[in-house]
């Protein structure tokens, strides 16, 4: 019940963010929203409410992290795009391994 | 260049598209909670910036752009692919500000009210991401020539 909880909330703060980022102008602006804490205020909302603060506290610190990941990410589909002309779809999905490996190496390193 | 809001856009968006959004949106929601469960906090809080969003986003751009172009009689397929890297580009700025937000959740959610704590740790994600979208107008922390087509391709963005 708690899972169905959060996938509502989440898609709706999701839904929302993604709305107002499409009445945004200029649209280049809007490309900021692309990395809005759309899912963070979701999860760390309903985590204060049903685990307490400590624990959302500890998930918004490794959240940095993961934030560092995602730039890694934003960048390396940025360059499959312009500099290996892939479409969106192939360099978006497959840039997801940079992820992986930028934020569980962290982890393993710094976090574990 | 003057940030505004167009309401008007709105009716653009098909009911799909919010759709997928909102799918990828709960979705990753419930699993970062349950990862939360099984695994602890620790882990749990890196899937907080996870790209959930991106690829949807990005897919769709460079689908609506496309269109547009062929609507005008254009068969441009670079075009999209250069909306879409401009999207990431502006994700890439969006995670710095996301590193901000994450940073004051972390300090204020155990020493105040967990509602202003998150409003307040997303003002700093609008302020610093704002600020380096400024910033990056006058160039200064992109590389020579890096900007390419797509710094200056006045495309339109589904970026959510």
């Amino acid at each position: 019940m708690q899972i169905l909880f959060r996938f509502i909330i989440g898609g709706l703060v999701v839904s929302l963010f993604a709305a107002f980022a499409d009445a945004l102008k200029p649209k280049s602006f809007a490309g900021l929203f692309a990395a809005a804490p759309s899912v963070a205020i979701g999860t760390l909302g309903l985590t204060i409410l049903s685990e307490g603060k400590l624990f959302a506290a500890t998930e918004a610190r490794s959240m940095i992290f993961g934030a560092l990941a995602l730039f890694f990410y934003a960048m390396a589909a940025m360059r499959l795009m312009m500099r290996y002309k892939l479409n969106a779809a192939p360099a978006a999905f497959s840039a997801i391994a940079v992820w992986i490996i930028c934020g569980m190496g962290i982890w393993y390193v710094w976090l574990r | 260049m003057r940030v505004g809001f167009d309401i008007s856009a709105l009716k653009d968006t098909k009911w799909y598209e919010l759709a997928v959004r909102f799918l990828f949106g709960g979705a990753i929601t419930a699993i970062t909670g349950m990862l939360a469960n099984h695994y602890g906090p620790v882990f749990g809080g890196l899937f907080l910036a996870f790209p959930a969003l991106f690829p949807a986003s990005a897919t769709l751009l460079e689908k609506h752009e496309q269109e547009k172009k062929r609507r005008a009689g254009i068969a441009n397929t670079a075009r999209g692919r250069e909306a879409a890297a401009l999207d990431a580009r502006g994700a890439a700025i969006g995670s710095i500000g996301l590193v901000g937000f994450a940073l004051i959740a972390w300090k204020l959610v155990p020493l105040s009210n967990g509602a202003i704590a998150l409003f307040a740790a997303l003002v700093v994600w609008v302020a610093i991401s704002i600020l380096i979208w400024r910033l990056r107008r006058h160039r200064l922390f992109l590389r020579k020539g890096h900007s390419g087509a797509a710094s200056h391709a006045p495309v339109s963005s589904k970026g959510g």
